[in-house]
């Protein structure tokens, strides 16, 4: 079911750790299935020079962390801010469509690392233009208006 | 296939013996069960004998035995079945809320039908209380419905003391007693059912093959409607080659089964001391509950199971499985650790390792090793891990792994 590149990074996950004294940490969570992504990012001169990672999930949100930490590491903050679900899921050569989710999880998380650094570089903010999204715009996109989680089971009595 | 299978609860081998029983009704004895000529004789005969041998485990008479297309249809079947004949009776039933989905989500068809359901819950060791089935009971009551034994955890339940409720207050008891086969006493006297459901790949039979029992007298209207099959309960032409092999299949575990459970049990006891010692902060679920000898289900605290299934697979041909939200259809968390009450990001890490007659002891040492370096990798890369450690995790989060651990 997975392509073999998802197994590739899988297996070999890159970049996994966490960055003491990071730049930015971005921490996502995925409110239906459970998992979490960490994202922690150096930046100097504009570019990102350490891309590390921590993930809780499947296979899939594996391999994307993997992936997203490999195509983000050296780019410019704009560069790695364009970094979209779609074209982790193309570099990996594919997801099963249950499994897309798994990617939105990756680039949050490094989107947010971003924003993390960013709310304190006020002045490469002013320069950068932010996508204006809430969490509320986030999830809605990611899951629906009121997400596709299981319906609560109606219990009698 | 090479490797180490421990997913002995989602399906068996068929064994030798049960395959040379099924092959003459594959071959010289293929007729139709119901032809009057000397081939449909020889299946009619191999379908009785098979008929006989399941009722002399059960304790029941032949008639009482109907053969189906495996448990799925006899939990439908039980459902509906008692559903669609007892109208005039009532319009209630109860099961507990740890069921296998061939039983619960016939349950919310039948409720979306008009059927009034009531979920039984179930305690942290995922144990059916009988005094709440009592409470439960209405005069409109007409078929409760409990698992002997749960296929994830293992849990077995307290059946005959449900049974004993359910049918003095004169309603029908049907138990889905798929997992229990060949590791407890089928005998439905004992059990006080009224209904049984068992499944032939579990107990090393074919696939696709199952039994209900239907005790004398109970009200049943058939769900597949055509020939005069199954005492008119259940249409279609006999699959006698895999009736067959259900009956020696059945036969077998009768015979083994105490050995065979002393033998798993201590596989399985050993593999769980072995991984105490190996890895900290792990949840051996209902531990404090009579458990099946064979199951273990563990929460491996702050790993994903779907990731850790499939290194343990791929990086040492090991066979479990998982409860977790990433492998099921719906991204959602098992019902039956839901029930327990146990918290999602718990859930998660739910891992179902369940032991059968072909597994060794040097396997369990193997997989016990395996495991323990697979958690340690997939924690070496957890951000739940790193918060637990680091105290970025919410205190009240962080408590749940402290409450839900095994010493
Ligand atoms: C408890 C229980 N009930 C019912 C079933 C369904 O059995 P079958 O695969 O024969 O339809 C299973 C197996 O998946 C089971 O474990
Ligand atoms: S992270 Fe849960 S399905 Fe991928």
């Amino acid at each position: 079911m997975y392509s073999d590149k998802v197994m590739d990074h899988f297996t070999n996950p890159r970049n996994v750790g966490v960055i003491e004294n990071a730049d930015g940490i971005g921490e996502e969570g995925n409110p239906i299935c459970g998992d979490m992504m960490t994202f922690y990012i150096k930046v100097e001169d504009g570019r990102l020079t350490q891309v590390k990672y921590k993930t809780f999930g499947c296979g899939a949100a594996i391999a994307v962390s993997s992936m997203i930490s490999e195509m983000a590491l050296g780019k410019t903050l704009s560069e790695a801010l364009a970094i979209s679900n779609k074209s982790v899921a193309e570099e990996l050569d594919g997801l099963p469509p249950r499994k897309l989710h798994c990617s939105n999880l990756g680039a949050d998380a490094l989107h947010l690392a971003i924003q993390d650094y960013l709310s304190r570089h006020p002045q490469e903010a002013a320069s950068l233009k932010m996508p204006e999204r809430s969490r509320e715009d986030v999830y809605e996109e990611r899951f629906g208006r009121f997400g596709h989680g299981p319906a609560p089971t109606e219990k009698a009595d | 296939m090479k490797g180490i299978y421990l997913d002995h609860n989602a399906t068996t081998p068929v064994d030798p013996l049960v395959l040379e029983a099924m092959l003459p009704f594959l071959q010289e004895s293929f007729g139709n069960a119901s032809s009057i000529h000397a081939f449909g004789r020889e299946a009619a005969k191999g379908l009785t004998t098979a008929r006989e041998t399941v009722a002399g485990i059960l304790g029941c008479t032949a008639k009482e035995v109907l053969f189906t297309s495996g448990a799925t249809e006899s939990d439908n079947l039980a459902l509906r079945g008692v559903v669609s004949a007892n109208r005039k009776k009532g319009n209630h039933i109860v099961i507990s809320s740890i069921e296998h989905p061939a039983v619960l989500n016939t349950a919310q068809a039948l409720e979306k039908e008009g059927v009034q359901v009531t979920y039984l819950p179930v305690d942290s060791d995922g144990l059916v209380d009988p005094a709440q089935v009592k409470a439960a009971i209405r005069p409109e009551t007409i078929l409760v419905s409990v698992m002997y034994a749960n296929n994830e955890t293992g849990v077995i339940e307290p059946i005959a003391a449900i049974g004993r409720i359910v049918r003095e207050a004169g309603v029908l008891f049907h138990t889905d007693a798929v997992q229990a086969a060949g590791k407890l006493p089928l005998n439905v006297d004992e059990l006080q059912c009224d209904l049984m459901s068992l499944s032939g790949h579990k107990i090393y039979g074919p696939k696709g093959v199952g039994v209900l029992y239907v005790r004398k007298g109970v009200k049943l209207a058939p769900m597949i409607t055509g020939g005069h099959h199954e005492f008119n309960k259940r249409a279609g032409t006999e699959n006698v080659p895999s009736i067959a092999g259900f009956a020696k299949a059945l036969e077998l575990a009768e015979q083994r089964r105490k050995e065979d459970a002393r033998r798993i049990g201590e596989m399985r006891d050993a593999l769980e001391k072995r991984l105490l010692e190996l890895l900290p902060q792990i949840f051996i679920t209902a531990q404090g509950a009579p458990r099946l000898p064979n199951t273990s289900h563990l929460l491996l605290h702050f790993i994903e199971g779907e990731g850790f299934l499939m290194r343990l697979a791929l990086n040492h041909g090991i066979a479990v499985s998982t409860g977790s939200a990433c492998t099921s259809g719906t991204l959602g968390t098992s019902h039956v650790l839901d029930a327990m009450g146990l918290p999602k990001q718990l859930a998660n890490s739910g891992v179902r390792i369940s032991l059968g007659r072909g597994n060794t002891m040097e396997e369990m040492e193997l997989a016990a090793t395996a495991i323990a370096q697979e958690a340690r990798r997939l924690r070496d890369m957890s951000p739940l891990y790193d918060n637990y450690h680091n105290g970025r995790m919410a205190e009240e989060d962080r408590r749940q792994y402290d409450v839900w651990a095994s010493k």
